[in-house]
């Protein structure tokens, strides 16, 4: 499914409970604390582990997300915006991530900037409903879209840095 | 001062407002045809019906005006959708509705019905003004918004109950989108509705798609089981999907747009046999067919209650002879599925491996679900803490 640093890193993230998504009201507010649990939790491993490469935050209702993911290659970091709405049928479905400002740059993407997820994603979450949340969606599903497209598009000078971002 | 890509925009959207004043002088230079009232059936070569009124005379169908009572709503007005829209607009549908968020690219003209002059416009816009061009006499209301979102989600379940003709609910909801998202938000609205639909779809690989009818407590809703797949017969070790996300071709989106229409057709006007799920093999020319029935452990719980409600109804009924439709069986082994996880080692694909149901040659799950529960590990602990505060503690990281 995923490299063995993406699969310890997966497995040290807590896994949710509730079962509910956006359309349910009070059960989803318990499902939104969890997301945050996990969110929270992951972002520290990540900082322990000094690889910290995501910031994601939601409207009040924890239907529209928003936020900022880096990558590092050759001690240059390059930052974007990253963007995703939570579909009615979550979790039964993962949100659809988009890098609104990569769209058009590589095929590896759906119109809107929505990245191209491996074959293997779609099964794996379906297995893991409902306990696969947004934590999750980011380790399996941007990380290693990014870990893959970033250093391919700075190789085919698609992305350049820009010079205010420090590593 | 203005940027180039400021000013290229700017051209770009007075394109658009020029093509579309151009084609509102067409319109009235070519005159659109005057409505019709009813459907004649006499031959002479300014009835646009004369042709399908002869599906009357023949006894292929009853009674053919029937049509022009029934409403569809086409969900995604791509590649299959607007191909579909045209075919029921044609046919002299009532009523249709369409949903659609993208715009027309030219990366789209490897497909049917759009046209270059008609990049940028909103795909929902842009059908509806050829369409409303070939048949006057079809009703059309369309939305350019995607239906998965919450507040949209609500809209369209509110436009499926009451956007029939005189308010009514439409009479079946036609999937033509590309993606597994908005096909579980459709699934969802038409069991929470008991609304039928039939979904249609071609793989990311061009060359197999499919069909499906789904009366929401009689046959497998989208949720029942995973998703189906046609063989398409061809190696996954040998399909390179490096650069691509998906490749399509008009022919294969075309004659799937045609199985769909006709099924469509059949079910609406009631000839010949409608099929449940059809299946295009285009690399072999194959087309398998089956009916699945609901799955009584389906996660879906609006499907259950709609399996109850069937149930009752069926009960109620005057018992008739009928042959013993074949239970469905649950697989053992695992036939089906394998190479699609092929990064994984023999162990975890034995832990990963679900019940496939019994489906016809041809026809595959595109993955299973294990009966036991995925991964396991230690769940996120409770805290005293609101949700405010956990949003507050995210933002300060």
């Amino acid at each position: 499914m995923a490299d063995e640093a993406t699969r310890k890193a997966v497995s040290d993230i807590p896994l949710l409970k509730t079962n509910s998504g956006p359309r349910d009201k009070e059960l989803w507010v318990q499902r939104l604390r969890e997301e945050y649990l996990a969110l929270i939790k992951y972002v520290e491993n990540n900082k322990a582990a000094d690889n910290d490469w995501f910031r994601l935050e939601s409207n009040k209702e924890g239907t529209r997300w928003f936020g900022k993911c880096w990558y590092i290659h050759e001690l240059l970091k390059y930052e974007f915006d990253l963007e995703f709405d939570i579909p009615v049928t979550y979790p039964a479905t993962a949100p659809e991530v988009a890098i609104p400002e990569l769209d058009g740059k590589t095929a590896k993407m759906y119109r809107g900037g929505k990245i191209c997820l491996t074959d293997h994603f779609k099964p794996l979450w379906a297995r893991n409903v409902p306990k696969f949340g947004l934590a999750h969606l980011m380790a399996l599903g941007l990380g290693p879209w990014l870990a893959v497209e970033i250093p391919d598009l700075i190789a085919k000078g698609i992305i350049e840095h820009k010079e205010q971002q420090n590593s | 001062m203005t940027t180039v890509e400021e000013l290229r925009l700017r051209i770009r959207e007075l394109e658009n407002e020029l093509i579309k004043s151009k084609q509102k002088q067409s319109d009235a230079e070519h005159h659109l045809r005057p409505k019709i009232d009813k459907m004649s059936a006499e031959v002479v070569d300014s009835n646009p019906y004369s042709r399908l009124m002869a599906l009357k005379r023949m006894g292929i169908v009853q009674d053919y005006e029937r049509i022009r009572s029934y409403s569809v709503a086409v969900v995604g007005v791509g590649g299959v959708g607007s191909v579909t829209a045209e075919m029921l607009t044609r046919c002299g549908i009532g009523k249709l509705l369409l949903f659609d968020y993208d715009k027309v690219e030219l990366a789209n003209m490897n497909r049917l019905f759009f046209q270059p002059h008609q990049a940028g416009l909103s795909k929902v816009q842009a059908a509806e003004h050829t369409l409303r061009n070939i048949n006057p006499d079809v009703a059309f209301e369309t939305h350019n918004y995607n239906i998965t979102t919450m507040d949209n989600f609500t809209h369209f379940m509110e436009r499926i109950s009451h956007g029939g003709l005189e308010g009514k609910p439409v009479d079946l909801i036609l999937s033509c989108v590309d993606n597994f998202e908005a096909r579980m938000a459709i699934n969802t609205a038409c069991n929470e509705l008991g609304q039928t639909w039939m979904e249609s779809g071609v793989s990311e690989n061009a060359v197999s798609g499919h069909i499906q009818l789904i009366i929401p407590g009689e046959t497998a809703c989208f949720a029942c089981a995973p998703p189906l797949v046609v063989a398409a017969n061809i190696d996954e070790k040998t399909l390179k999907k490096d650069g691509v996300c998906a490749a399509s071709l008009p022919t294969t989106m075309g004659v799937v747009a045609g199985l769909l229409v006709q099924n469509v057709l059949k079910y609406l006007l009631g000839f010949g046999t409608v099929s449940y799920y059809l299946g295009y093999n285009a690399m072999q020319d194959f087309f398998p067919s089956m009916a699945m029935k609901a799955n009584p452990q389906c996660d879906n719980a609006h499907c259950r209650r709609q399996q109850e409600e069937y149930k009752k109804k069926e009960a109620e009924q005057p018992k008739q002879e009928v042959v013993e439709e074949e239970e469905e069986v649950v697989h053992e082994d695992n036939e089906w599925g394998i190479e699609l996880v092929s990064e994984v080692s023999e162990a975890e694909l034995q832990d990963a491996s679900g019940p496939v149901p019994d489906l016809p040659e041809g026809i595959n799950v595109a993955y299973t679900i294990p009966k036991k529960d995925g991964v396991s590990g230690d769940t996120v602990e409770e805290t005293e803490q609101s949700l405010e505060e956990l949003m507050a503690q995210m933002k300060n990281m």
